[in-house]
């Protein structure tokens, strides 16, 4: 696990340099802050930030490297409120949108409207990566979409600040536009629908950007920003004070019941309202056995990550290898729902029976992932486990509570839905540096294909050598593990991001109270097979 | 004993009154407490919350802020006195102390004066009289010749009399003109007829007076006291010669150097002087002493106690307060001369709101600190360690009076051993909010001219160069400044979020910067207020919780030029309230003590740390950005400290050029003149002649004519 955390390091460290050093003198020398300085200078001072999705991008474009996606967001703290930030990253390639960066900024939006967040975006963009408009302006989750969520999370209440630290050219220009309030800062910042290379060629018209577009136009005259502020420090101060005259929007709804309830347990007060694990946060990263093919109790991990290592098991002794109960994070009631082991049908049925529970009673759903799937087999088959893995899924999907799932090892196949995948909407998804996803494992899959190849073959009467069989073999094996790897699904953005094991704790609780922002939401649930 | 004492000074007052209000009123109230007397304070409506009025038993407004028109109000105060019932009246030092006028009033009413008959003060009052007086008593007057005879023979006999060095001086003279010094004879008659030239070009009146110059004088005092049966005594001597523009700063008891002889003959010269004028009650007679032929002259009578009376109190054991009320109810001196003995050696530094390295600038200001060392005493006359002040926490200091804010003394066996102990005091000490001169009367109390008791006026003038130098910033107190000013903020928010957030607390809500993957990495920029220099430094956070701090700083930083820190914080930990931060730094441990406050548009941070006092600023941006068109180059005027507006010397609209005076100021007794910081046309004037302002107030804008430029192209 080091020689991963060490990699995964190594891969955020990149990513965190952004378009490299060349393009940030350049851009210091604007009188421009980094985008994670820009976000440095809005939050509280020492309070913490959850950086979402660092690997996006990552090895997704050949040669052109996209870090970060372009694009730095996460969720942090302002006047002790919560609120989500998109920063553009004009260092690279100019801030402009690649595929990726559209995604992000769209998941980092669906987030802020699950969770009732108010959000912050610091524009610094080019618009759309023209060479990849195809891929990135017309569909329904493309660049339209951004502005489209914006309308839609104002019209619900959902505060829109936008904070213009560069230029905001064409579609870009909706982002301050569309904003509840904006920012601007002199000099550096221009919202234009066409720059001045744009007008000359069309119009003929000669116009400075400044001119064209600039803080003190805006300001003053078209009213397109609100605030003009002398310098970056000054935007951020700027953009304190907005958040700070929010009133009640976005102000958290859903926490009250679930920290009343929290309260009444009897530990909240001025000082921390929680107990620490009794073991230690980095211990975490020595839980997980170098081969992946051997058991590990999830118990383990679940004692360096609830309150006081402590957690009611709820049946037990029943379907041991689902691993059921109620804890605390943070002094939030959480309802714990890991594996530990192949799924049975009566640990889905415990599953479900669980899920039902946390959503009855308003208690979020903490999942911790390390499943290489149901349990297969003749037995199995004839004794229902399809319906039963059904009813984990039907709960799972139906459970209107925060869900906040963690990839501890494995996610293959069906295990991935009843766990609560990326497809079930959890309001946020973290994976570990050895976490695995793919419809099944390596081997596996190399010897379905293989058996099929061989099929096929013997219908046509050719012979398969075993060495050509064993390169079959291990060529879609290294495929699969490949694209099963975390830093493949992270670029995707098939999670929020990969996190140190010895952060869990922290990041799921911060991502727990981000969810929790939410007003709670009432459960329905479908028909279970029965 | 003190319990007769008690009930026949109760009953000779009925209440006592003390007409005075700081460190002097609560002085007195002290004293007053312990013999049982019941007291009635005075306040004016600034004082309201004084520490005085709270230790009096009852107490009475007499006026708004305004010295004139509260505790320089006899006839309020003696109003109050008949209302309250109290038959006695102590005036303290200051305001009515030295007011003849008063003492005879308050004797006309029938009110015991808690000091010397009015005729005591009259006649030390007239300070050319007084010495006359005391020629005929036989005591030492400065030589010189004052005479109606001005023939230049007569002069000049009357000038080999007087002795050389000596000082010719205009009878009507003033400021200089028409003084000349003759070192020797020899040149006495060019010194004469230089003087009555300058005088009769100055004055119009050529006449001319002689005086012994003294070059390197000593101010020496004697406390005196008499009572009504006749009896009087001296209670030895003072030496408070070092002092910066007659205000002294350091006194002490006994006077080092001087000789058995010397004290017993300046102890009767002095208990002779107030048998002159029939005194009665607490007197100081100061000389002043030739340190070349160790003569000493009469120079005046202080007819009051002083504010240097604890140094006293020190080496004699005697509550020289008490004595006050004692004789003042018609007691006997509780002691004879003979009784009275000196023993160890005793410090005062006055600790004052001024910058001695801005030029002694006055700062006055709320005091947001103020710690005192544990096991220091308060206006107890028989402690090692005493300080005395009227003041606590929250206070404002040196606005509407003295900007003293406490009197800081040590005693010892012998001289050495109090100043050391007077410099242990005044490092722990804990003063904020405003400047002070604290670090200044650390260097004088371990400066070796000092030690050596090299003493005489011109100390300050002579030394000043290292008394108010600033000194450099050690590389481990300037990362702690910056960990420091970090810690704070993040303290800061971490305050207002969590009651913002009615202190629901959730794992956002530790303040540990967490990033994810990358090391958190915060700049902090300071200004050393002392000299302006910048300090700026990187804070870096690793996961393990120590913090790298990389800076640097100007000149005045580390004294080789250099200039440039690199240390590693570790273990650190931000005390109760964010007022505390103690951290490791390259394995050295440091403790430091906080405060922090805004001052017009900056953000002051005020350190402790082994016993040194820091000050650093920083802008705030909130509040120095303006919006609209010219707030780049605007020039923003404020005032620089809490005072009063005497004069407004513009127009809204004037042109002005960088420099020009745009207001007069007056605060602590002086003028101060807020000048434009840059040349442009006076806009937004705010400021009313007569109107109190606080420091920071916006009194205009001064905006740049290519600001408007700037704007218009815009």
């Amino acid at each position: 696990m080091d020689s991963l955390v060490e990699r995964l390091r190594q891969l955020v460290a990149t990513a965190v340099r952004g378009g490299g050093d060349k393009a940030i003198k350049r851009h210091r020398e604007r009188g421009k802050l980094l985008p994670r300085e820009r976000i440095d200078a809005l939050l509280d001072s020492g309070s913490p930030f959850l950086e979402l999705s660092q690997l996006a991008g990552y090895n997704m474009y050949g040669k052109e490297e996209v870090p970060a996606g372009g694009l730095v967001t996460g969720i942090g703290r302002v006047h002790g409120r919560l609120v989500a930030v998109v920063a553009n990253d004009a260092t690279v390639k100019g801030g402009t949108y690649y595929p990726v960066t559209v995604k992000k900024h769209l998941r980092l939006q669906e987030i802020a409207e699950r969770c009732r967040l108010p959000c912050v975006y610091f524009v610094d963009s080019g618009g759309a990566n023209l060479p990849r408009q195809a891929d990135v302006f017309p569909d329904r989750d493309h660049f339209g979409r951004i502005f489209y969520n914006q309308a839609r999370m104002s019209a619900q209440g959902i505060p829109q600040v936008a904070v213009v630290a560069g230029s905001c050219t064409a579609g870009g220009a909706y982002v301050p536009a569309m904003a509840d309030e904006s920012i601007i800062v002199r000099g550096n910042g221009t919202i234009f629908l066409a720059g001045p290379p744009l007008v000359k060629a069309a119009t003929g018209e000669d116009v400075s950007a400044e001119d064209l577009g600039g803080a003190e136009l805006h300001c003053s005259t078209s009213g397109v920003a609100d605030h003009l502020a002398e310098n970056e420090a000054h935007a951020a101060a700027l953009a304190r004070r907005v958040l700070g005259n929010l009133g009640a929007a976005g102000a958290p709804g859903g926490a009250d019941a679930v920290a009343t309830a929290a309260a009444a347990g009897g530990s909240a007060g001025s000082s921390m309202a929680w107990e620490e694990p009794l073991y230690a946060a980095e211990e975490l990263r020595g839980l997980v056995p170098a081969d992946p093919r051997q058991h590990w109790d999830v118990r383990a991990a679940l004692a360096r990550i609830l309150d006081g290592s402590r957690m009611d098991e709820f049946k037990a002794l029943y379907g041991p290898t689902l691993v059921t109960g109620f804890g605390r994070l943070f002094g939030q009631p959480v309802g714990v729902v890991a594996n530990n082991g192949v799924l049975f049908s009566q640990s889905a049925l415990k599953g479900a029976h669980f899920v039902e529970l946390c959503a009855q009673r308003g208690i979020p759903l903490l999942f911790l992932q390390n499943i290489v799937g149901f349990m297969v087999g003749r037995k199995y088959e004839a004794g229902g486990i399809a319906k039963d893995g059904a009813k984990m899924v039907m709960a799972v999907a139906n459970a209107q509570v925060p869900k906040l799932t963690l990839m501890v090892g494995g996610s293959f196949g069906a295990g991935n839905y009843g766990m609560c995948g990326r497809a079930y909407g959890p309001e946020f998804l973290f994976s570990w540096p050895n976490a695995r996803i793919s419809v099944m494992g390596g081997d596996q899959a190399a010897g379905v294909l293989a058996q099929v190849e061989e099929a096929k073959r013997l219908r046509e009467g050719k012979p398969w050598p075993a060495e050509e069989q064993a390169a079959f073999k291990a060529q879609i094996a290294e495929r699969y593990d490949r694209e099963g790897a975390p830093e493949y699904a992270s670029a995707r953005l098939w999670d929020d991001g990969v996190i140190d094991p010895a952060d869990t704790r922290r990041v799921l609780g911060m991502a727990l109270a981000a969810a929790l922002n939410a007003p709670p939401r009432p459960t329905t649930f479908g028909v279970f097979r029965m | 004993g003190r319990l007769g004492a008690r009930a026949e000074l109760a009953g000779a007052f009925g209440k006592l009154l003390v007409a005075n209000r700081g460190e002097i009123a609560c002085r007195v109230l002290a004293t007053a407490r312990l013999l049982g007397v019941p007291t009635v304070a005075v306040y004016s409506e600034a004082d309201r919350d004084a520490v005085h009025v709270s230790m009096a038993n009852e107490a009475v407004c007499i006026g708004p802020a305004r010295a004139q028109d509260s505790y320089l109000r006899g006839d309020r105060i003696l109003e109050a006195a008949h209302r309250m019932g109290a038959r006695a009246i102590h005036p303290g030092y200051g305001f009515l102390s030295e007011n003849a006028g008063f003492a005879a009033a308050c004797e006309a009413a029938g009110v015991v004066f808690v000091g010397p008959p009015a005729a005591a003060i009259a006649a030390m009052g007239n300070k050319s009289e007084a010495k006359a007086l005391m020629s005929e008593a036989g005591v030492p007057v400065v030589p010189g010749y004052h005479g109606q005879d001005q023939s230049m023979s007569r002069l000049t006999e009357e000038g080999r009399n007087v002795g050389f060095p000596l000082l010719v001086k205009a009878v009507l003279g003033g400021g200089g003109k028409g003084m000349k010094l003759a070192q020797a004879p020899e040149e006495l008659e060019d010194a004469l007829a230089s003087a009555r030239r300058e005088a009769a070009a100055a004055f119009g009146d050529e006449r001319v007076l002689l005086e012994r110059f003294i070059e390197r004088p000593r101010h020496i005092e004697v406390q005196v006291f008499a009572d009504a049966h006749g009896n009087a005594v001296h209670l030895y001597e003072r030496d408070c010669s070092v002092q910066r523009r007659h205000q002294k700063v350091m006194e002490e008891a006994p006077a080092p150097g001087i000789d058995p002889g010397f004290r017993a003959s300046i102890g009767g010269a002095a208990v002779a002087a107030a048998r002159a004028v029939g005194y009665r009650n607490a007197g100081t007679v100061e000389f002043i002493m030739d340190t070349d032929t160790g003569d000493y002259y009469f120079m005046e009578m202080n007819t009051r106690l002083q504010v240097e009376h604890p140094v006293t109190e020190a080496v004699t054991g005697v509550d020289l307060v008490e004595w006050q009320l004692r004789v003042a109810a018609g007691q006997q001196l509780p002691l004879q001369q003979e009784q009275l003995q000196l023993s160890g050696h005793a410090f005062e530094a006055r600790l004052y709101a001024e910058s001695p390295e801005r030029g002694f600038l006055p700062s006055p200001g709320t005091l947001l600190r103020w710690r005192t060392p544990p096991g220091a005493a308060e206006f107890c006359w028989d402690a090692d360690v005493r300080i005395d002040s009227g003041v606590h926490e929250g206070d404002a200091v040196g606005g509407h009076y003295d900007p003293m804010i406490a009197k800081v003394l040590a005693r010892g066996t012998d001289r050495d051993s109090a100043l050391a102990a007077l410099h242990g005091v005044l490092t722990d000490l804990e003063v904020g909010g405003l400047s002070t001169n604290q670090a200044f009367l650390r260097r004088l109390a371990t400066h070796p001219a000092f030690v050596a008791a090299e003493l005489d006026t011109a100390f300050i003038t002579r030394h000043g160069a290292e008394l108010t130098a600033v000194p450099d910033l050690a590389p481990e107190v300037a990362a702690l400044a910056a960990l420091a000013a970090h810690a704070l903020r993040v303290h800061a928010a971490s305050e207002a979020a969590v009651s913002a957030t009615s202190g629901r607390l959730t794992a956002w809500d530790i303040p540990d910067s967490l990033r994810l993957g990358y090391e958190y990495a915060a700049d902090v920029v300071l200004r050393r207020a002392l000299c302006g220099t910048p300090l700026s430094a990187r804070l870096t956070f690793a996961r393990d919780g120590s913090v790298w701090i990389q800076g640097s700083g100007g000149a005045c930083f580390d004294g080789t030029g250099g200039a440039s820190f690199d240390v590693t914080a570790r273990h650190i930990a931000v005390g109760v309230e964010g007022g505390a931060l103690t951290a490791e730094l390259d394995g050295r441990q440091f403790a430091a003590a906080l405060e922090s406050y805004m001052h017009g548009d900056e953000q002051v941070l005020e350190m402790w740390v082994g016993g040194e006092a820091h000050e650093f600023r920083a802008p705030v941006p909130c509040v120095w950005a303006r919006e609209g068109a010219a707030a780049a180059a605007t020039g923003i005027v404020s005032t620089p400290m809490p005072g009063r507006i005497i004069k407004v010397l513009v127009d809204d609209g004037a042109e002005v050029d960088v420099g020009t005076p745009l207001v007069v100021l007056e605060a602590m007794k002086m003028e101060h003149a807020v000048r434009a910081p840059c040349a442009g046309t006076v806009t937004e004037l705010a400021a009313l002649a007569g109107a109190q302002v606080d420091d920071g107030h916006i009194l205009a804008v001064v905006v740049p004519p290519d600001a408007d430029n700037a704007a218009a192209a815009a």
